[in-house]
């Protein structure tokens, strides 16, 4: 029985490559700010209890994704937990124990890339809980806290998050410049929209069981957190800016207009970059294809060169120790 | 079973093993930046830094194969970015036409395309070579030299030391599943319940794992507790970087950023 398939990567995490330096810079900045704050929040909360439970969390979220059951066709659903880990946590304890997860995805397992990691902490352990949050914690007050409320804000938060996520994944893909936004954000949304629904079931299936076992866990997570209002209206404005916005790029034919003008900012940003050293300045501008050959034999020799040198090195060792 | 396949830690006495984890980290990361400002299109650069990473493996004695077969995992995303090669406006370079459309290739698109590719498949085997060279604790504190905040370091430590203890039990899990509901083989035979039902049975596996969990870091909240623990996360503090260490780091920073140089110079 293997389970090593179970680790396949999900169209969610972005790898290396595809997002533009300053997309990825930016998302950087957002993610670590909220983190900084998040760390603060639970310190106050939590306590000394942090340590553990997060940490024993994060792995139990890491693992829960290994559960997975068939859909059709060999395909197969299975659990993220952003909506999950923010009923049972709480939204401040619920960014850190994602943002743990998708650092380990991304730092061990190649699961997302490490420049792009910070655009996939902010989709998937920002904006995860905070949609989470706001939809759960609006589901529960609508339906004063009944069970059947908490099972289908449950469903809700789970679905919501991860179409809300992965609207924001093409959305940043389309400013990048890797995939048009009139195909990238209905794509990605469609596809998590199906996703959503194994999610949603698996965190009713789950929400079931806990309370019926121990209503207590889910009472913790309700209790209302410093600056839970915060991530309720942080969620509210992430889920309708991202709602407006998707359409709105994806109906124009070349993109959005802005994303143009993005790109326009690139290039100014750039510009005094390139002109340190005018063209003039090397009068027989080096002709690209024979850059391309030259680059091609040097490279050949470094990689042959420490090869060589690597299976010399075995060799002698092999021998002195024979 | 035990799932310690999960980690892809490859012990190893290679220059690349013994380098100091904080280079090795702080150099992959600037790899792979360099790497994603790189012009579209800068062709010999692409080129060398493969040579680079290439080199790296070489030298770190892991199989360059085993490398690539895992890197060859991440690649599915570049689906991602396949649009990009007919939506671009450019001199058209050939038509694909599927059924009733006609999809035009053009020159941009097509070395943006190639250009994304590459960068994506150089980055996630300069992370592979990180990964597979260091093990969990020396990243950690690689982590804290870049000072990442103490109490995130000790969040990702303790998920590593439970990690395979929870993947033991969701297995466990899964196993159990299986004797239960007889699985077959045989082709033809499909799983048994409803979509909702067998989604709903994997929730309540989900639910377990998660009442375990919070059990078990009870658990080990206690045992904290009994060793004296006051909710301090105390660690060694860092050693000096030897100079031979400093000598690594900057000669590779200056190959990269040369290399950087060259790239904006003669391809933007």
């Amino acid at each position: 029985m293997s389970f090593a398939h179970l680790f396949s990567p999900q169209p969610m995490h972005i790898p290396d490559g595809f997002l533009s330096v300053t997309v990825s810079v930016i998302l950087w900045i957002v993610s670590i700010v909220v983190i900084a704050y998040a760390l603060r929040r639970v310190a106050e909360d939590l306590g000394e209890r942090q340590v553990p439970l997060m940490g024993v969390l994060a792995a139990a979220i890491f693992a829960g994704q290994m559960l997975n059951f068939t859909v059709a066709g060999g395909t197969s659903g299975h659990l993220m937990g952003a909506a999950i880990a923010t009923i049972l946590l709480g939204p401040w304890a619920s960014i850190l124990v994602l943002t743990t997860v998708v650092g380990v995805q991304a730092l061990i397992f190649q699961d997302g890339g490490l420049l792009a990691l910070g655009a996939n902490i902010f989709n998937m352990a920002v904006i995860g809980t905070a949609v989470s949050y706001f939809v759960y914690q609006t589901v529960l007050r609508l339906t004063r806290g009944q069970r059947w409320g908490v099972l289908a804000g449950g469903f809700l938060a789970a679905w919501g998050s991860i179409v809300i996520a992965s609207l924001a994944v093409g959305l940043q893909l389309a400013l990048s410049g890797t995939s048009p936004a009139n195909i990238a954000i209905p794509a990605m949304g469609a596809i998590h929209a199906l996703i959503g629904v194994g999610e949603g079931l698996i965190t009713i299936g789950a929400l079931a069981l806990i309370s019926a076992t121990r209503p207590d866990l889910l009472k913790a997570g309700e209790a209302r957190p410093t600056g839970g209002r915060a991530v309720w209206i942080g969620g509210l404005l992430i889920a309708l800016i991202l709602a407006i916005i998707s359409p709105l790029a994806s109906s124009h034919p070349d993109g959005l207009e802005w994303v143009a003008e993005q790109k326009g900012f690139l290039d100014v940003a750039q510009g005094p970059l390139y002109e340190i050293i005018p063209d003039y300045v090397f009068p027989g501008q080096i002709n690209e294809a024979v850059a391309t050959i030259i680059a091609g034999i040097i490279g050949t020799i470094l990689v042959f060169g420490i090869a060589l040198a690597v299976a010399y090195a075995r060799r002698n060792r092999a021998s002195a120790s024979s | 079973m035990h799932v310690h396949f999960l980690d892809p830690y490859r012990p190893g006495q290679s220059p690349i093993h013994k380098l100091d984890s904080r280079v090795k980290f702080v150099l992959t990361l600037a790899f792979i930046f360099a790497a994603a400002l790189t012009p579209t299109g800068a062709w010999a650069i692409y080129i060398l830094l493969l040579a680079l990473v290439l080199g790296v493996e070489v030298l770190s004695e892991l199989r360059v194969g085993y490398v690539l077969k895992r890197a060859a995992l991440a690649l599915p995303f570049i689906l991602a970015a396949l649009p990009i090669v007919f939506t671009m406006p450019g001199e058209p370079r050939f038509i694909l036409s599927i059924g009733p459309w006609a999809l035009t290739a053009s020159l941009p698109g097509l070395e943006r395309f190639i250009s994304i590719a590459i960068k994506s498949w150089v980055s996630v085997q300069a992370a592979i070579v990180l990964a597979s060279t260091t093990e969990f604790p020396d990243l950690l504190m690689a982590m804290r030299a870049v000072r990442v905040p103490r109490l995130l370091v000790s969040i990702f430590g303790l998920m590593w030391r439970y990690l395979f203890v929870l993947a033991d039990e969701a297995i466990r899990l899964m196993r159990a599943r299986l004797s239960r509901s007889g699985v077959s083989d045989q082709a033809g035979l499909k799983p048994g319940g409803s979509l909702a039902w067998r989604a709903r049975v994997t929730g309540g596996m989900a639910g377990s794992l998660f009442v375990r969990a919070f059990e078990r870091s009870d658990r080990i909240y206690m045992a904290m507790l009994a060793r004296g623990y006051d909710g301090e996360a105390r660690s060694e503090p860092l050693q000096a970087l030897s100079g031979a260490s400093w000598v690594v780091l900057a000669l590779s920073l200056f190959t990269l950023l040369a290399l950087l140089v060259f790239a904006l110079l003669f391809w933007a």
